[in-house]
């Protein structure tokens, strides 16, 4: 069942999911464009693991639909998993094996193998600049390495939709920046489609084509850095856009909502 | 098939190398067996508590002491699990086209070769005390294939627990929990028929008893099987295939 619409990477319609009692996303809808790098934004808890391992298949949705490169996650799951690369929100390449060692495996669980296999393994730790290393167990990796690591390790099949949830937290200032170079190298060498999570305002303006802020599982807004901006105001930069429609938007409408509340309560009194 | 063998084969490579570069673990393993070879086995040998025919207890436990010790290991494999899960690699390998059974069947080979290293440690303690272990080939293979699907089972029993504890605090409860009535529900270390009726129906459905069979009847000198090889393999494969099926629907959630 593939997708009508090529230039649609991902949609999701009315995409839920509840955990017993919380509701971690609520009705999502939103679609992100064939080559775009796309920031998912929120405070914690705002549902952005939630969506990523939904549209990874590592998660069922309650209720809704998504559709990832042209497939349906609940329906074609392998299908998907074979046109996307996922880094997880931890470090989790595995620290008692060496660099081509985590390479090799996901390769081949990928179904690279033979001459196609070798030469991978080998693009892949070209681009993460980890040659040197190759053959040092991950656990004497500094964070910064892991990471370009598990980003060449999620690509090694070259998907055609990449998730990365938050890449970059607990990077230093330079590691940030060579994951950065990183992902915009996929995109244009590749035409990748990228979506990531991240509370990096500064990540989301210099990589983002388009962000999504979510608050409390639901979309808060949509659209491109710049037109978020010059939504807020004149002199706003994402922080405030952040501020504005996250925290800042939903305190006002807990404010407004106790206002009509104790009017309520002051009729029925009266 | 070979896709599903070639996926399979890429977890078991992978977990092999992780036990080669760290034996520690395998070695402290050891140290049980021994205890109980060494203490329980020769003071009940001297005090004939235990009705072992014309056996001695001594030789009459080994096999039993060898199984209690792949049962020991391999229960605590879902930790390992559970460590993986904590640090994303389950979701990893989960976000791969790979086949589910192909992932938790190549951790389970590797838990059976690496119950093979410690059948021969097993080996050599019982070497070192004497015990009278038959040598030809025949019997060694089926005490290698009774060890490696032993190993298998109870390790893939493990990932099954793992999976639906998915913390490391409950699963250390519930394994101490669980193995030592499964060891004590056996024939590991005295013969069914001293065991109380109700005790008997639960060691007849315990997957242990029939690994302890087949390997008293291949091991020692004088030793035999009760229920016959082809009776012992075919449940214990039986067990095998339904925890493998059972792993495969549980790992996935893992990820959740
Ligand atoms: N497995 C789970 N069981 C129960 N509740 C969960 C589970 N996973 C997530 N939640 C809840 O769902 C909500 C959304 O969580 P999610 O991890 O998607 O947030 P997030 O936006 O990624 O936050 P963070 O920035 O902290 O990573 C939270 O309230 C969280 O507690
Ligand atoms: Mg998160």
């Amino acid at each position: 069942m593939a997708a009508t619409n090529n230039t649609i990477a991902i949609a999701t319609v009315d995409l839920s999911k509840r955990f017993n009692h919380v509701t971690a996303l609520d009705r999502l809808t939103l679609s992100v464009a064939r080559g775009q790098i796309f920031g998912l934004l929120g405070p914690n808890g705002a549902g952005k693991s939630t969506t990523i391992k939904i549209l990874t298949t590592l998660l069922e949705a309650s209720s809704g639909r998504a559709t990832v490169a042209g497939f349906d996650v609940a329906a074609d799951p392998i299908e998907v998993r074979r046109r996307i690369g996922y880094v997880p929100q931890l470090l989790s390449a595995d620290g008692a094996l060496t660099a081509t060692e985590n390479l090799t495996l996901s390769a081949r669980l990928y179904g690279l193998h033979g001459a196609r296999l070798t030469t991978r393994v080998r693009e892949a730790l070209a681009f993460a600049g980890l040659e040197t290393v190759a053959h040092k167990l991950v656990r004497t990796f500094s964070g910064g390495m892991i990471r370009r690591l598990e980003v060449a390790q999620a690509t090694l099949h070259t998907p055609e939709i990449l998730f990365l949830d938050e890449p970059t937290i607990g990077l230093d200032p330079v590691a940030r920046r060579t994951v950065w170079e990183r992902l915009q190298q996929l995109r244009h060498s590749q035409g990748m489609t990228i979506l990531i999570t991240t509370h990096d305002m500064e990540e989301a303006d210099v990589l983002c084509d388009e962000l999504a802020i979510l608050h409390q599982g639901r979309l808060a807004v949509i659209g491109q850095p710049e037109a978020l901006k010059a939504q807020v105001g004149p002199e706003a930069d994402l922080a405030d856009v952040f501020a504005h429609f996250s925290g800042a938007v939903i305190e006002q409408e807990g404010y407004y909502r106790g206002i009509r509340q104790s009017r309520g309560t002051i009729q029925r009194l009266g | 098939m070979l896709d599903w063998l070639y996926e399979s084969a890429a977890v078991t490579d992978t977990e092999v190398r992780k036990l080669a570069r760290d034996p520690t673990e395998l070695l402290s393993r050891a140290v049980q067996p021994v205890l109980w070879l060494a203490v329980f086995g020769q003071v009940f040998s001297h005090v004939r508590g235990i009705p072992t025919g014309s056996l001695r207890y001594l030789d009459y436990m080994a096999p039993g002491i060898l199984a209690q010790s792949i049962l020991f290991s391999a229960i605590f494999y879902g930790i390992a699990i559970i460590w993986e899960r904590d640090l994303g690699i389950v979701h990893k390998l989960l976000v791969t086209p790979a086949r589910r059974s192909a992932l938790v069947f190549g951790k389970a080979v590797a838990a059976g070769l690496r119950g093979l290293v410690q059948a021969a440690v097993v080996y050599l303690v019982a070497i070192a005390l004497h015990v009278a272990i038959r040598w030809e080939p025949l019997p060694m293979i089926t005490v290698a294939a009774g060890v490696f699907v032993g190993s298998c089972i109870f390790s893939t029993f493990s990932l099954v627990i793992a999976c639906i504890v998915k913390t490391r605090e409950r699963f250390m409860g519930i394994g101490q929990l669980l193995t030592m009535p499964l060891f004590f529900a056996s024939n590991a270390i005295y013969p069914l028929d001293i065991m109380p009726d109700w005790l008997r129906g639960i060691a007849a459905f315990n997957p242990l008893t029939y690994l302890v069979d087949a390997l008293r009847g291949a091991m020692i000198v004088g030793g035999h099987s009760v229920y016959g090889d082809a009776t012992s393999f075919g449940i214990m494969l039986l067990v095998f295939l339904l925890l493998l099926a059972l792993a495969a629907r549980l790992y996935p959630g893992l990820a959740r």
